[in-house]
């Protein structure tokens, strides 16, 4: 019988050796050591053992039914695992055709610019303010000490509605209203938003453009504090290697004034044709709030004083990424507004 | 300000500093300098002063001209000339054989139809001199110099070919430097070394001018000061070439001797003159008053001006001769036959100018100084320059005595200035030493004690007034670069957006995200984009559009209503360049006023709005293909409500412009705040588009409505129930209206309704839809049974029938 047993074993794990279908090796299975299978049927004859010889017997039994089920169970899982890998092959796809695509907008370049200049300005402890766009020609001109018939604020030059009201041409009265609303109080403030002038539009020139503003006044503040500031403005905005430089200019509502010019990128300060062979490009007008502009708001110059500063995002935008008309600004191409992602 | 460099060795000794040496210089002393322009682009070589001995006609050549020309060596050359101005016995310019022309170009012996030709004869364009630089008798042809020009020499410094002009571009305040000697002023503070004026060597007649001229000023705060000169015998003719070609780098043309001296001194000295022909004033003075309403004067460019008591003339005493300080009178105009000048040399009012040019339009280099402020101190020595020039340069006697009407304040000003105060302005810590040096440098005198010094202002600087003004006086001239880089010392706080701020960002961070791209077009439109796509909240405002007074355009005439009609026409532009399928979006304020003669500011409303035409997914090798419809454009704003938790309702909605079934106002609360949907086939039509939607919102609304706070609410532990309910009812009942109704009777069991089907057609009458609806069910405290349900969809079905009239099936 135990003869038998041993045979019966290596018979099977032949057959297992040689199959190479899963429903095959589940007939081996139903045929060996299925309860009807053929151990089952060898095992019948136990009765006529010696009770010595039953134990061994039963024990070789239990070996070569668990030997069977080991070299069922092996070559299971190896086909399993042939069966698939083949579905798998079957089920390979080309990687390298175009996804679904997600439809994801943008934000327009110079809301980018603007928003980038704004968390500049936030880290430095600044506020936003905002100031409507049709302006009365008090705060628009004369509260910047543009007292009327300034040869600076033509009729010509700016959008009038009335004789007193008139879309605003730079965003400075924003400065004017957000000292009038305070008490002497310190401001920092940045102010955003749409300017327009009476241009026609061309490839440097468009009747509505940006701008955003920038006003400190406190106690005690210099003009180094002016200078500071822009600096870290610039470096932050345009690069840690650019150099600034500020040269004395004319704005009504400052005094001294300076213009800030960067140091050219493209050719790194030693003049090419992008900074007119200069080297330096102009990027703000700025300077030290005139007397007569705090004394208008309430402010008492003998004891306050401030910088103010002035920079247009569409120029700023041009200069980052090179771009040759204002009006592209305005035609919202989709082609053009998609182009900065990641701007 | 156009400034010859080399004319300005002239006033300032500049040592050899470059060309960029001296635009830097200038450039940070605030006097920027805007472009470089050489005379000559490029260097000739070979060129000398020629003399033509013989000129004839080519025996070939109608148009050519056969020259002998002596150009100081041995032999003759023989050269064809083109020009039509050649001339025997001219001085003229000559390129040798062997000479190099601009571009390379260089002169050898040729032959011109059979004769030889050695050398050319030149115009100052073929050696590279801009038109603008040439005088205009010479633009079409050849230069032709001055009788006693030396033959054989060198023409770069005769024609001034070698000098630069610097383009600077002034700021308003620097009328100062509106002139030669205030450019000088800033160079010399600069380069250590004085500002050098004009030697004046005035010899005068026994005659007086008193007997000749009489001067009265009715009005003396309009013109302070009025001093005329009287020049016997003078002979009008060209102006010396060196003169010439100085006032063409400055930008003026040449005309003759006495007005070419006269714009010369203005570049000089800033000071405008004005020279008359005495013998054509016809009486023996001048009245200085002002015109009479509806006066006329016939003006230089023989033009009639009809001027107004707010303009002052020049007068005969009865028929005016100028406009003051603006042009002068064709019937006093000097000519070749003047014999005798009236040289007046004036102090007008500057507003009083600036009237006269802005109602003649006639604004040029003389008003234009006037305008801006002319020196009181420079008046009388600016005549006496142009009278000794005139002497010189065009034979004039000079009469003794200046006849003159004088009330002018010539004082200067004075400013205090202490150290302290300007170190805590700028940030920095200059010396006292050094701020008596800046000053010097500056020619400001000063009285100096301790830290206190008092400035005494000269009066060419009329921008320095107050002491802000001398700060950035001395850090100018301190340098602007060696002011430190310091931060506010001063407390600061923590910046940060508004919440309004930062909810508008995430409202269009969210449209961004969800495939809108962001515009900014223009806030000025025209009378039919007012009109156009309104939405119901602001077409039912009674507002009334506001207009420029001086629009450049119709196009741009009016202030916008609505984004709408603008971004349509993005549409337009992007679909008409190829792009088929786009979203866009738009933030920004319309402008709402309903005064119709305005005297406030209109309302600034912020809008968000979007328009959308084309795919939405568009997936082409899985060929899945969605257009833009109405409930996707509803789905971005309901996901917009959802993202800021707030309720938007939907109401079927006519607007004008819009498909009349496809429209819905929106509402927040009961409020209107916008509309959404397609816009009419016809509108899309005419703007070439296929099927258009739009929203447009009130921002302003969205960003203040109250919103719940956030508070945390338990995720529920029991499970909640689904049952579905499908209705029939007639068509024009709106899943909207039952919706609410389920959830109404519903409460508090049903937490969500949501219409999962729709189906009209076949098995229904044709005015007959089924809404099929699933509803949630959920109690927070413990798991529902069937029964407890069951009451409640008995009741909803009950509701549904009696109210929408529906028959529910299943």
């Amino acid at each position: 019988m135990q003869e038998q047993l041993k045979q019966l074993k290596n018979e099977a794990i032949e057959k297992i050796n040689v199959t190479d279908s899963l429903d095959q090796l589940q007939e081996i299975q139903v045929e060996y050591i299925g309860r009807k299978g053929s151990i089952t049927t060898v095992l019948r004859g136990m009765g006529k053992l010696s009770a010595e010889e039953r134990p061994i017997v039963g024990q070789l039994a239990n070996e070569v039914r668990e030997a069977i089920q080991n070299e069922l169970s092996t070559k299971k899982e190896h086909l399993e695992k042939i069966e698939l890998d083949k579905k798998l092959a079957e089920e390979t796809i080309d990687v390298t055709l175009p996804g679904r695509k997600v439809t994801v907008g943008h934000p327009h370049i110079l809301t980018s610019v603007i928003e980038e200049i704004e968390d500049l300005f936030i880290g430095l402890g600044y506020e936003i303010k905002e100031g409507p766009e049709v302006e009365t020609d008090y705060y628009n001109f004369e509260a910047l000490n543009l007292p009327k018939g300034h040869p600076a604020r033509e009729m010509q030059d700016s959008f009038y509605i009335t004789n007193e009201l008139l879309l605003r041409t730079h965003t400075s009265p924003v400065q004017a209203r957000t000292m009038r609303a305070l008490d002497n109080e310190p401001i920092r403030m940045i102010c955003p938003g749409k300017v327009y002038r009476r241009d026609s539009d061309d490839a440097t020139h468009s009747h509505q453009f940006t701008q955003i503003e920038g006003l400190y006044v406190d106690k005690n503040v210099r003009m180094s504090d002016l200078k500071g500031t822009l600096d870290v403005f610039a470096k932050k905005m345009f690069g840690e290697d650019r150099e600034i430089r500020l040269r004395p200019s004319f704005f009504p509502f400052t005094e001294p004034s300076a213009e800030m010019d960067i140091s050219c990128k493209t050719c790194g300060g030693k003049g090419c044709s992008v900074c007119k062979h200069s080297g330096w490009i102009e990027i703000l007008g700025s300077g030290m709030i005139h007397p007569r502009v705090l004394e208008m708001a309430g402010y008492d110059p003998e004891v306050y004083s401030g910088f103010a500063f002035g920079m247009g995002p569409d120029r700023i935008a041009m200069l980052k990424y090179g771009i040759d008309d204002i009006r592209r600004f305005y035609a919202n191409d989709v082609r053009f507004l998609k182009q900065f992602d990641e701007a | 300000m156009l400034v010859s460099l080399k004319w300005l060795t002239d006033y300032v000794d500049y040592g050899n500093k470059t060309v960029d040496e001296m635009s830097a210089l200038l450039t940070k002393l605030g006097l920027e300098v805007d472009g470089v322009e050489y005379i000559a682009k490029e260097k000739s070589e070979n060129i000398v002063v020629g003399y033509v001995k013989e000129c004839e006609q080519h025996p070939n050549a109608d148009k050519l001209s056969l020259c002998q020309v002596d150009v100081g060596e041995e032999a003759d050359l023989q050269i064809i000339c083109g020009a039509a101005n050649i001339a025997q016995g001219q001085k003229v310019v000559v390129a040798k054989p062997g000479a190099v022309l601009p571009g390379n170009f260089k002169i050898k012996k040729v032959k011109l139809r059979g004769i030889e030709s050695n050398g050319m004869i030149c115009s100052l364009q073929e050696l590279s001199v801009d038109e603008k630089f040439v005088a205009p008798q010479f633009v079409e042809g050849i230069v032709v110099l001055p009788e006693d020009t030396e033959v054989g020499s060198s023409v770069d410094e005769l024609l001034n070919l070698d000098d630069v002009v610097l383009d600077i571009d002034l700021t308003p305040n620097r009328a100062d430097a509106l002139n030669m000697l205030g450019v000088a002023y800033d160079v010399s503070t600069s380069v250590d070394s004085p500002v050098k004026y004009p030697e004046i060597n005035l010899n005068r007649t026994e005659e007086s001018a008193k007997d000749y001229i009489n001067v009265s000023v009715a009005e003396e705060s309009l013109a302070p000061y009025y001093g005329a000169m009287i020049i016997k015998n003078v002979t009008v003719g060209p102006s010396p070439i060196w003169m010439q070609n100085r006032l063409l780098a400055a930008g003026i043309r040449p005309i003759n001797n006495v007005v070419d001296i006269t714009n010369y001194v203005l570049i000089e000295y800033g000071q405008p003159l004005h020279a008359f022909d005495y013998d054509l004033i016809g009486s023996k003075e001048i009245v200085v008053r002002r015109a009479e309403n509806g006066e006329v004067i016939k003006t230089l460019d023989g033009k009639e001006r009809t001027m107004n008591e707010d303009h002052m003339l020049i007068t005969n005493g009865k028929v005016p001769l100028a406009i003051a300080g603006v042009m002068g009178g064709a019937d006093s105009e000097v000519t070749d036959e003047t014999k005798t000048i009236l040289l007046e040399a004036a102090y007008f009012d500057r507003n009083v100018v600036r009237k006269a040019v802005n109602h003649t339009g006639l604004r040029s280099e003389a008003s234009s100084r006037f305008e801006k402020g002319i020196d009181p101190n420079r008046v009388q020595a600016a005549g006496d320059r142009a009278a000794a020039l005139l002497s010189e340069y065009a034979n004039g006697e000079v009469l003794k005595d200046t006849v003159t009407f004088d009330k002018l304040d010539r004082t200067e000003a004075e400013i205090l200035l202490n150290t302290e105060k300007l170190n805590s302005r700028l940030g920095t810590e200059i010396s006292n030493e050094e701020i008596g040096s800046i000053l010097t440098k500056l020619g400001f005198s000063y009285e100096a004690s301790n830290d206190d010094f008092t400035v005494n202002i000269p009066t060419r600087r009329l921008d320095v007034l107050i002491f802000e003004d001398m700060v950035e006086e001395i850090a100018r001239i301190y340098g602007y670069d060696k002011i430190p880089y310091t931060l506010p010392a001063n407390a600061s706080k923590p910046g940060r957006l508004s919440n309004a701020q930062l909810l508008k960002r995430r409202i269009k961070n969210y449209l961004e995200s969800v495939g809108l791209t962001e515009t900014i077009t223009y806030s000025l439109v025209s009378k039919k984009q007012t009109e156009t796509l309104l939405s119901p909240d602001i077409s039912s405002g009674d507002y009334i559009p506001v207009p420029l007074a001086m629009p450049m355009s119709e196009d741009h005439k009016y202030l916008r209503l609505s984004h709408l009609p603008e971004l349509i026409n993005r549409l337009t532009h992007n679909v008409a360049r190829k792009q088929a399928d786009v979203a866009l979006y738009e933030a920004g304020s319309i402008f709402l006023n309903k005064e119709t003669e305005i005297h406030t500011q209109p309302e600034e409303q912020a809008r968000i709005s979007g328009a959308l035409t084309g795919m939405w997914v568009n997936q082409k090798w899985q060929a899945e293909q969605k257009e833009v419809d109405f409930y996707l454009v509803k789905g971005l704003i309901e996901g917009l409500a959802d993202y800021l938790s707030i309720n938007i309702e939907f109401k079927q909605a006519v607007i004008d412009d819009m498909h009349p079934g496809r429209a819905a106002s929106l509402h927040i609360n009961g409020d209107l705040i916008g509309f959404m949907g397609q816009i009419h086939p016809s509108l899309a039509k005419e703007k070439d588009l296929k099927e258009t939607f739009v929203f447009d919102l009130n921002l302003a609304y969205l960003l203040e409505v109250e919103r719940p706070e956030l508070i945390y609410t338990a995720i529920p532990k029991y499970p909640s129930i689904l049952r579905d309910i499908a209705i029939i009812v007639d068509k024009s009942v709106n899943a909207g209206d039952v919706q609410a109704t389920i959830k109404e009777v519903g409460q508090p069991l049903v937490k969500q309704v949501e219409a999962f089907d729709v189906y009209t057609g076949e098995g229904l009458e044709a005015n007959e839809k089924s809404i099929a609806f699933n509803l949630h069910y959920q109690d927070p405290e413990k798991t529902l049974t069937d029964e407890e349900v069951d009451a409640s969809f008995e009741k909803v079905v009950e509701a549904v029938k009696t109210k929408h009239n529906a028959k529910v099936r299943n």
